[in-house]
């Protein structure tokens, strides 16, 4: 399934947010978008998985989702977004009682995702017993349960310590090697967007338009292993973006 | 690496030889609370002792205050005569269903206010304008509305649990985190499971604290209520003293109503750990 984003304008008030963007994501394709802060990075994906109207364009889907997907646009969250009354398996569990799912099949979903995120042990823990990094997991765990088609990714690791960043980066490929699922990753962390990015789309900052589209045609596999190629593409990134962040940064804030 | 140490240390060796040493000095005490045992017990019975040893001395005057050995008295010829069951049985009864009604109305309402931008529109002001009233104020007109029986006494209770529910919830439910009920339609979770499963859910820990309030509040109206045309209730047992001026029964009663308020305190304790164990 592909998701196309068809020249998308948004506006704040009387702030020009997001203007003129449009791209693609194809099957089992990750692309990333980076951008100085308030560039609308988080309003492009919430309106990506229609949680958030534009004010122009449109967001379209071609082709149908596995016919088991219960949820072919699925978020993860840089808060994680996890209810603190549930416990793990209650988190997993939320998400699959309005699909009709029988209480067997739930149990034997909710068990396969817990063991593919490494979670097994903790079905009984509640959240705030979790570290970041474990929360995070319930997260993926959750996401997965509704076998999502595409998942939409907003900051997934950017509230995690650097350690625990690279074991769920790792986690991540590993995760993304098996199932092929495609993604759109926002962040503003450049060295994460080359790690996993096909397409790395560089926003510019009110009104985020397109300002570069970087393709990395490299497997995610080799990535580990051609650091120094990776290094020059993030500093690329980095010379497009730099003006900008800098300026993004000597702002005061006028936009929520 | 053992060499490297080698040099440290030596090096502060020779510190350690030219000038003096000295520990830095603490302070970062205090400002933290300890767990006491049991000294809350032992300040209640020792005001209690020495109250006893001034009625007993004369120092004071038992027109003035009644011993509490006297109030004890009082309250044990309650228990004999068996009238200390029909009182409190009595208030206990208004205060449940009075308390019940004004609660569950009280949330449905503040619900209401919550979800309906309709609801919080047209009933917020309304809200706003009655919750200041004291509700004793209208005890006359609800005389002549619910009759003098157990219908006004019910019925004052009821509308003073009520307001306070209303903002306890609608506050609560103000306060849910809008990342999770995002979180929850992004998920695809139907309008009633998000209310349900979300909403009451995060707003429980504030329902639940408008609760300590409502109740507080509920005692009081009823020892207000009952003072007027009530047969039995703490609140015409202590009225009915005060009339006689028997002090021992006063006392008695008033402190009846202070077993009554931690009674019902410790219950909503109890809720709040059964409901509310997620938290820290």
């Amino acid at each position: 399934m592909q998701l196309i984003l068809d020249r998308i304008s948004h506006r704040y008030g009387g702030t020009n947010v997001l203007e003129d963007i449009g791209f693609t994501i194809g099957d089992g394709e990750i692309v990333c978008i980076v951008g100085p802060s308030g560039c609308g990075k988080s309003t492009l994906l919430r309106i990506a998985g229609g949680l958030e109207k534009p004010d122009a364009g449109e967001v379209l889907l071609s082709g149908e989702p596995a016919r088991d997907s219960l949820n072919p646009l699925t978020y993860i969250f840089q808060d994680f977004a996890l209810l603190p009354w549930r416990s793990v398996e209650g988190n997993v569990s939320l998400v699959l009682e309005d699909h009709g799912v029988s209480a067997q099949e739930r149990r034997e979903t909710i068990a396969d995702v817990l063991a593919r995120t490494n979670l097994s042990g903790f079905l009984g823990a509640l959240p705030r017993q979790l570290s970041g990094g474990m929360k995070q997991r319930v997260a993926i765990a959750r996401a997965l349960a509704v076998k999502p088609a595409i998942m939409l990714m907003d900051e997934p690791l950017s509230a995690l310590d650097s350690q625990t960043r690279e074991l769920l980066m790792d986690d991540l490929i590993g995760l993304w090697q098996r199932e092929r699922f495609s993604a759109l990753y926002v962040t503003h962390n450049l060295a994460e967007a080359v790690r996993l990015g096909r397409r790395v789309i560089i926003l510019s900052r009110r009104p985020g338009r397109i300002r570069e589209v970087v393709e990395i045609d490299m497997p995610l596999e080799e990535r580990p292993d051609r650091v120094t190629e990776l290094d020059r593409l993030q500093r690329h990134v980095w010379d497009i973006m730099r003006e900008e962040a800098r300026e993004a940064d000597r702002e005061i804030a006028d936009v929520a | 690496m053992s060499h490297d140490t080698q040099v440290l240390g030596s090096t502060a060796g020779k510190h350690k030889e030219e000038r003096a040493v000295r520990q830095v000095p603490f302070r970062g005490g205090g400002f933290v609370h300890r767990p006491m045992g049991p000294i809350g017990a032992v300040v209640f019975l020792a005001i209690i002792a020495l109250w006893e040893a001034g009625s007993r001395t004369g120092v004071i005057s038992p027109i003035a205050l009644p011993a509490p050995s006297e109030a004890l008295g009082a309250l044990w010829d309650l228990v004999v005569t068996g009238m200390l069951w029909k009182h409190v049985g009595a208030s206990l009864y208004r205060l449940v269903i009075g308390w019940t009604l004004g609660s569950l109305l009280g949330i449905a309402v503040g619900l209401m206010i919550g979800l309906f931008s309709l609801a919080r529109a047209g009933l917020l002001p309304l809200v706003s304008a009655l919750f200041p009233i004291p509700k004793i104020a209208l005890l006359p007109l609800f005389i002549i509305w619910f009759g003098i029986g157990e219908g006004s006494k019910v019925a004052t209770i009821l509308f003073g649990t009520f307001f306070p529910t209303v903002i306890a919830t609608y506050g609560g439910v103000d306060n849910v985190d809008r990342n999770l009920i995002r979180m929850g339609q992004s998920f695809g979770l139907s309008w009633l499971s998000i209310v349900r499963k979300i909403i009451v859910p995060g707003a429980m820990p504030a329902i639940l604290s408008g609760f300590r309030i409502s109740a507080s509040i509920a005692i009081v109206l009823l020892v207000a209520a009952e003072m007027i045309g009530a047969e039995f209730g703490i609140g015409a047992y202590i009225l009915m003293a005060g009339a006689l001026f028997a002090t021992d029964q006063l006392i008695a009663g008033v402190a009846l109503l202070s077993v009554l308020g931690l009674s019902i305190s410790w219950l909503i304790g109890r809720a709040e750990r059964a409901l509310l164990s997620w938290r820290a």
